[in-house]
């Protein structure tokens, strides 16, 4: 085949760039979507309880996912300092997953349990009252926001959807588990969680 | 990974690098010939040449191509094959770990097996734990280890639950959780008030003196089981003294008017599930060392 006669057809050439394209995500991404590691949950993973779903839709809002990684990596260095290496059976039921890709701050994935929820309130009220250093912002206004209870039973009925096994239980509860509750409360809940399922000592 | 998946990999692995080395070879012109000099383009009158790919640019080609077989031959890429030399990612994570253990765990252990007391001063159990204070523990007590509001100071000698290292270590290991009742519903905003004067005066501080009395009665009826009759505090209970000036959750009237009323359930989390004793052995030396 000519070189020019790729270039001056078009619809020829975006045809064999995606086959060009392709071949990678056929290769690398492709078996992963049916390979069992991927699939199957970790043990004692369970579908976020409504609260804690509100605290990470709150995560996902404030851009936590910007700055924090949700990620730790097999390496000595890491584990040292985060606990256990993540694995995806972990992941199975974030939709999006969070994992990020950059750490201005520290690596959140297994923050669950390490500190006081108060240690988190005084944090998130403002960061420098409890870590002088820290340049992280202050999210004062979560303080102040409730969580919007009418939202909670339809953001689960939608993970249902695309595979959270979610009970009819918990979303027929889920607005009487919110209501009333700040958006700090949430968010404590969630990180709180985050990562408890596999330990190790260090 | 089942033999469909790991064949799918190699199959479509050795397309993609032959057909890469053919495009490559295929469209090799050898030299220049006269006839083809140009690619025929003409644009306001500028040609553009068609020469060959530089001879380096040709071969870094071939390099890659030949890297990536050699790559695929020593390290799983192929499916299933596992490489010639075994290569996995934990593999080498587990080495890394159990290279570490070997070095550090007998200083580690050397160190376990000797009281806190004594190690306490010891150089390198400083140095050691300092940075696993400023990992494990400076986000909440301050790199300085001076607590901040609400997390309490380590550097001094005031303890809530004992500042011997068995209570120290004890705290690391299981955490610890206060837990001061909220009074304001059983007391009344009249008691909130009057056991902040008393608590003022016992620290030798300017209040309504026609409060302390009323103060102390409801202190000896409410406060006394956890803070003792002097209000010397508990240490089994983590009750603090408070007559000593020193204040978690602030000294003003109006932080100690709060504290009252609406309680304080400060907590320590537990290590045991995430340190080693002999890290928090050292930890606790450290931390005992402060205030020494």
């Amino acid at each position: 085949m000519k070189h020019e006669a790729i270039e001056k057809n078009v619809g020829l050439m975006i045809v064999l760039t995606l086959v060009a394209l392709s071949f990678g995500t056929l290769v690398e991404l492709v078996p992963l979507m049916f390979a069992r590691e991927t699939h199957e949950p970790v043990a004692g993973l369970k579908p976020l309880p409504a609260l804690e779903l509100e605290g990470r839709d709150i995560y996902i809002r404030e851009g936590c996912n910007n700055c924090h990684s949700q990620m730790i990596r097999p390496l000595r260095a890491e584990t040292e300092r985060y606990g256990h290496y993540s694995v995806a059976g972990e992941f199975v039921y974030d939709h999006p997953f969070l994992w990020g890709s950059k750490r201005t701050g520290p690596d959140l994935a297994r923050v669950g349990g390490r500190y006081s929820d108060d240690w988190h309130r005084a944090h998130m009220y403002n960061p420098r009252d409890v870590v002088p250093e820290s340049n992280m912002p202050a999210f004062k206004w979560l303080f102040e926001n409730e969580i919007n209870p009418e939202l909670t039973p339809r953001k689960m009925a939608a993970l249902s959807k695309v595979g959270v096994p979610y009970t009819e239980e918990d979303i027929a509860g889920a607005s009487a588990a919110v209501a009333g509750k700040t958006e700090i409360d949430a968010l404590v809940a969630y990180l709180q969680q985050l990562g408890t399922l596999l330990q190790s000592r260090r | 990974m089942t033999s469909f998946w790991s064949l799918w990999i190699i199959v479509l692995t050795t397309i993609t690098i032959v057909g890469l080395t053919w495009i490559l070879f295929g469209n090799r012109k050898k030299e220049q010939r006269k006839t083809e000099r140009t690619t025929g383009h003409v644009a306001d009158g500028i040609e553009e040449y068609d020469n060959p790919l530089p001879a380096w640019w040709f071969y870094m080609f071939v390099l890659t191509i030949v890297w990536g077989i050699g790559y695929l031959i020593i390290y799983p890429g192929m499916g299933n094959y596992p490489g010639l030399i075994g290569w996995t990612q934990l593999g080498q994570y587990d080495k890394e770990v159990a290279a570490a253990e070997t070095k550090y765990r007998a200083m580690r252990d050397r160190y376990l097996a000797l009281p806190i007391e004594e190690i306490a001063s010891d150089p390198s159990v400083r140095k050691m734990g300092m940075r696993m204070f400023s990992n494990n523990c400076a986000q909440c007590h301050g790199g300085d280890a001076r607590g901040s509001y609400g997390f309490p100071n380590l550097a001094d000698d005031d303890w809530l639950y004992g500042g011997n290292p068995a209570d120290i270590k004890a705290s690391i290991t299981a955490g610890r959780q206060s837990a001061m009742p909220a009074w304001g519903s059983v007391i009344g905003e009249q008691g909130v008030a009057d056991v902040t004067a008393y608590i003022l005066s016992i620290n030798g501080r300017d209040t309504a003196a026609e409060r302390v009395n009323a103060g102390q009665q409801v202190f000896q009826t409410y406060c006394v089981a956890c803070h003792g009759a002097d209000a010397g505090g508990n240490p089994a209970l983590g009750a603090p003294n408070l007559k000593n000036g020193i204040w978690l959750y602030g000294g003003s009237a109006e932080q100690i008017s709060h504290s009252i009323r609406a309680g304080r359930n400060g907590v320590m989390p537990a290590h045991a599930d995430s340190l080693s004793e002999d890290k928090i052995h050292i930890l606790a030396a450290y931390v005992y060392g402060l205030s020494q």
